[in-house]
């Protein structure tokens, strides 16, 4: 009995719920997993800190919210400052390299990618948080790319289809560029499945 | 009769609770909505302004929560399904007309998304402390339904239920979600129209000239005739006969007061409806509701990993009671374990139905949070000793 | 022990709008010299007059005098919680947009528990009808102080006569965005009836006040004399300005009476506004509540 919980932080306007959101839909819709998501609700801000969290397992989420973090994805730094020391002593940190500068432990793999630069390369900043999600799946494998990718064609506005797909695209690619070939380090999929609840 | 297509979206979907629930009233049937925004429950009616214009249905947000019951109840009697959301300190402004809606005999829906109170007390934060508010909120005798989902998936499923209830017994139905169902996402399937059965409104076939508005059928349930169809009929929030007129007498109130209520007490047993699980031989009993009911089974799980024999009900029609089953238990049983996110309203009623025979252990949560599992298991074990 | 003795040789007598009547409900219980039956009678006589259909028609009232006024009409009626005439109404209205739906209630209930409702009502020019009868007190219960009550009348709750401003309420509603305003005082059958007759043909907010006299209660705290009295005072002190401006014509303490359609604009009401603010921005994809209403029916 798998449990794995994710908390993805950043800044209003970054598209964190999006994110979750879809990470969600793509494990229990298109993945055959069940995944909860929670969110924090508070007054309307743009710019001020945010943050959803997914939790993701094989059997039925009794318990809604999450404990302590399996995975943690950061988008800004002040989520960082917020969220760092809630992650598990062995979880995967997950980051905008560029944003975020994490203080890295030993013991908690981390990833990190310029996902707002690649964004901008693509024409859009706002599909950051795609990019991410492309790299959160090369790097946790906690669910297929196919189901992600599904996830994201169907979540996304209309119209935006394309541009979203080469964005989630553009984050496995830099996964397999940085990581995945070089080898420096393993898909943390062993670390994604989680302990046993 | 099968759904009308218009309204139901076929497929699997990740959702909220809100959104979940709004779909389903639209599965449902339900094309009239009159509300007043207020967190955590808000969602439901984005979902539902969004989808109505093209669907063929009709929603006004009104200019408070008063407003929004008394137009769900006008709304009623053209036969047009109709119903409304809110929270707390929304639910209270409701009472008014939720009891007018229940003395004029009015199918509708009201949906509360349960948050801390009481007054305005914790927003955006979860509770199920307006569960004996449900029941008795509004003045006077009356007997209500009301539904509790554990899930987004029973968020849809069980407001299409409610709406069924509502339209047999001719009676507001109270669907009690909490914030933490409302506002969590899982996947949510949405099965074809065809396979969703739907109640609709019975209407009279009696000609105008022989019709009497409140002529209740074996069922104490009497027949509806809509506005605008020619039976000129009068209907009041006053104590009334059977034509639907005012008698202020201690006999017409006897008559018009006891049907009310008996129409559901007499009713009970076919509206009772729980999932029970392990009571055969168990020492211990949760009664569950609600997101509750979840963090409770992670409690089982361990308690039984410890020996002690756990069995749970959990309640999906909060209102009425099963009573008679908890009676029955109660003479089988050391104890009733009872955790709910408030100081103890659901545990009264175990307490009162086990009547000495088996004891009653709450385990309260007073809102923001869900309970912290190993409460749960502790009281397990202090109860099966 | 009582018997109903019949003698068919004397011709039953039948007042002219008892069919629009629930006679089985006569005699009602409005006092001797009240205005109230006053204002039934016009309302009977207008939808005579109009020849609507009466199947479509729905009265609703809230509570009060005047709130029993849904009870003695033989018309879809219905007397609903106090001040909540007008949203139930709504209701009524929208889930089944081809009924013509009538509001009749008092000023305690309409413009003081109710009041909110009657601003954003007016203001939505939402498609009701609404029939307020002032008769400046909260008679039901006992003549107390009212919204309406002019200064410094005496009330059962303001003993040493009403210190607070009251409501005009012409102009409040005519301000918020009512398309058809009117006032006349009981005495003004023929004038009242016509405007009833008006109101029924027109759409949006039409709203219609009519003071009356509470011979019981406020002429007797007041020492103002019988209904007829109040009646005479009408004569006198009514005075018709078709056209005045609402803010002209508040209500002082047996002051001068302006009387007359203030208000009959064109507008679009809640109803058109919002079927062809959808067919703009939604297109055919919109599909409006049918006129006959959101019931659904099984399919043959």
């Amino acid at each position: 009995m798998s449990r794995t919980e994710v908390r993805i932080t950043g800044f209003g306007g970054q598209g964190v719920v999006l994110a979750a959101y879809i990470i969600g839909r793509a494990c229990s819709v298109f993945g055959g997993k069940h995944a909860t998501m929670t969110q924090s609700f508070g007054p309307e801000a743009r710019g001020a800190a945010c943050s959803a969290t997914q939790i993701i397992s094989d059997t039925e989420v009794l318990y809604p919210y999450i404990v302590r973090p399996d995975i943690l994805i950061v988008m800004s730094s002040d989520g960082y400052d917020t969220y760092r020391d809630e992650l598990k002593d062995d979880g995967i940190l997950i980051y905008e390299k560029d944003l975020v500068h994490p203080i890295l432990k030993k013991r908690q793999p981390s990833f990190g990618i310029p996902s707002t630069r690649i964004a901008e390369s693509l024409g859009r900043t706002i599909v950051q948080n795609i990019v991410m999600i492309g790299f959160f799946g090369a790097v946790t494998q906690i669910v297929s790319r196919e189901a992600l990718r599904k996830g994201v064609e169907a979540s996304v506005p209309p119209g935006t289809e394309e541009l979203n797909l080469k964005a989630f695209e553009a984050g496995l690619a830099y996964f397999d560029d940085e990581y995945g070939k070089k080898k420096t380090k393993k898909p943390a999929k062993a670390a994604a499945a989680g302990k046993s609840d | 009769m099968e759904a009308d297509p218009a309204g139901v979206l076929t497929g699997a979907h990740y959702f909220d609770g809100d959104f979940a629930c709004g779909e389903g009233a639209m599965a449902a049937g339900c094309r009239f909505v009159a509300g007043y925004p207020i967190t955590p429950s808000t969602e439901v009616v984005e979902r539902i302004s969004r989808r109505f214009p093209l669907i063929g249905g009709t929603f006004i947000q009104m200019e408070d929560e008063l407003a929004s019951m008394a137009a769900v109840a006008g709304a009623s009697w053209t036969g047009t399904k109709s119903m409304t959301v809110t929270s707390g300190p929304g639910f209270s402004l409701m009472m008014e007309n939720i009891g007018l809606a229940t003395m004029m005999e009015l199918p509708c829906v009201v949906v509360n998304v349960q948050r801390g109170g009481p007054s305005t007390g914790l927003p955006t934060m979860v509770g199920q402390a307006d569960i004996m508010q449900a029941r008795w909120g509004s003045h006077g005798d009356y007997e209500t339904i009301a539904l509790s989902p554990q899930s987004p998936q029973e968020a849809f499923d069980l407001v299409i239920d409610a709406f069924n209830l509502a339209e047999i017994y001719r009676t507001p139905v109270m669907f009690m979600m909490d914030e933490c169902v409302g506002h969590m996402s899982e996947k949510v399937v949405i099965p074809k129209p065809e396979e969703i059965e739907i109640v609709p409104r019975k209407l009279t076939t009696k000609s105008p000239e022989e019709f009497l508005p409140y002529v209740p059928d074996e069922n104490l349930v009497p027949e509806f005739a809509r506005a605008g169809d020619g039976y000129k009929f009068h209907t009041t929030g006053l104590t009334h006969d059977e034509r639907g007129y005012p008698v202020m007498s201690a006999e017409c109130q006897e008559l018009n007061v006891r049907r009310l209520v008996d129409k559901i007490r007499r009713n009970a047993e076919k509206i009772v409806r729980f999932e029970e699980e392990a009571t055969d031989g168990a020492d211990v009993v949760l009664i569950t509701y609600g997101i509750t009911a979840r963090v409770a089974r992670m409690a089982i799980d361990i308690a039984r990993k410890k020996g002690v024999k756990v069995g749970v009900i959990r309640l999906i029609v909060v209102w009425p009671f099963p009573e008679k089953h908890i009676r029955e238990l109660a003479k089988k049983i050391k104890a009733f374990v009872v955790p709910e996110i408030n100081y103890g309203q659901i545990a009264l009623e175990v307490e009162r139905c086990s009547a000495g025979n088996a004891a009653t252990r709450l385990v309260s949560h007073m809102g923001g949070g869900v309970h912290n599992p190993q409460d749960i298991v502790d009281a397990i074990l202090e109860a099966a000793k | 022990m009582s018997k109903v003795i019949d003698r068919p040789e004397v011709a039953k007598e039948q007042h002219p709008v008892a069919p629009l009547l629930r006679m089985d409900r006569i005699p009602h219980i409005w006092c001797p010299g009240c205005g109230i039956g006053t204002v039934v009678k016009c309302f009977a006589t207008a939808l005579q007059e109009t020849e609507v259909d009466l199947n479509k028609l729905a009265i609703v009232s809230g509570i009060g005098c005047s709130g029993r006024a849904a009870g003695y009409m033989k018309l879809d009626g219905f007397h609903t919680t106090h001040g909540r005439a007008i949203p139930f109404a709504t209701g009524l209205k929208l889930a089944r947009p081809e009924l013509k739906v009538v509001v009749f209630s008092g000023d305690g209930d309409l413009a003081g528990i109710g009041g909110n409702h009657l601003i954003h009502s007016a203001r939505r020019n939402q498609d009701l009808m609404v029939i307020l009868v002032n008769n400046f007190n909260y008679a039901m219960t006992g003549g107390q102080n009212a919204p309406t009550t002019p200064t410094p009348a005496k009330t059962s709750t303001m003993p040493y006569g009403n210190f607070e401003h009251p409501f005009n309420v012409p102009h409040l509603v005519a301000s918020c965005g009512a398309s058809y305003v009117a006032r006349w005082t009981s005495l003004h059958v023929r004038r009242m009836t016509k405007s009833f007759k008006e109101a029924l043909n027109r759409k949006g907010f039409r709203f219609i006040e009519v003071v009356t006299p509470c011979a019981t209660l406020y002429a007797r705290l007041n020492k103002l004399g019988l209904g007829l009295d109040l009646m005479r005072f009408y004569h006198q002190e009514s005075e018709i300005r078709n056209g005045a401006d609402t803010r002209d014509v508040a209500i002082g303490y047996q002051s001068k009476i302006i009387c007359g359609k203030f208000v009959d604009e064109d507008r679009p009401s809640y109803l058109e506004t919002m079927h062809e603010y959808y067919r703009k921005v939604l297109g055919d994809k919109y599909v409006p509540t049918p006129p006959e209403g959101g019931m659904l029916r099984e399919q043959n």
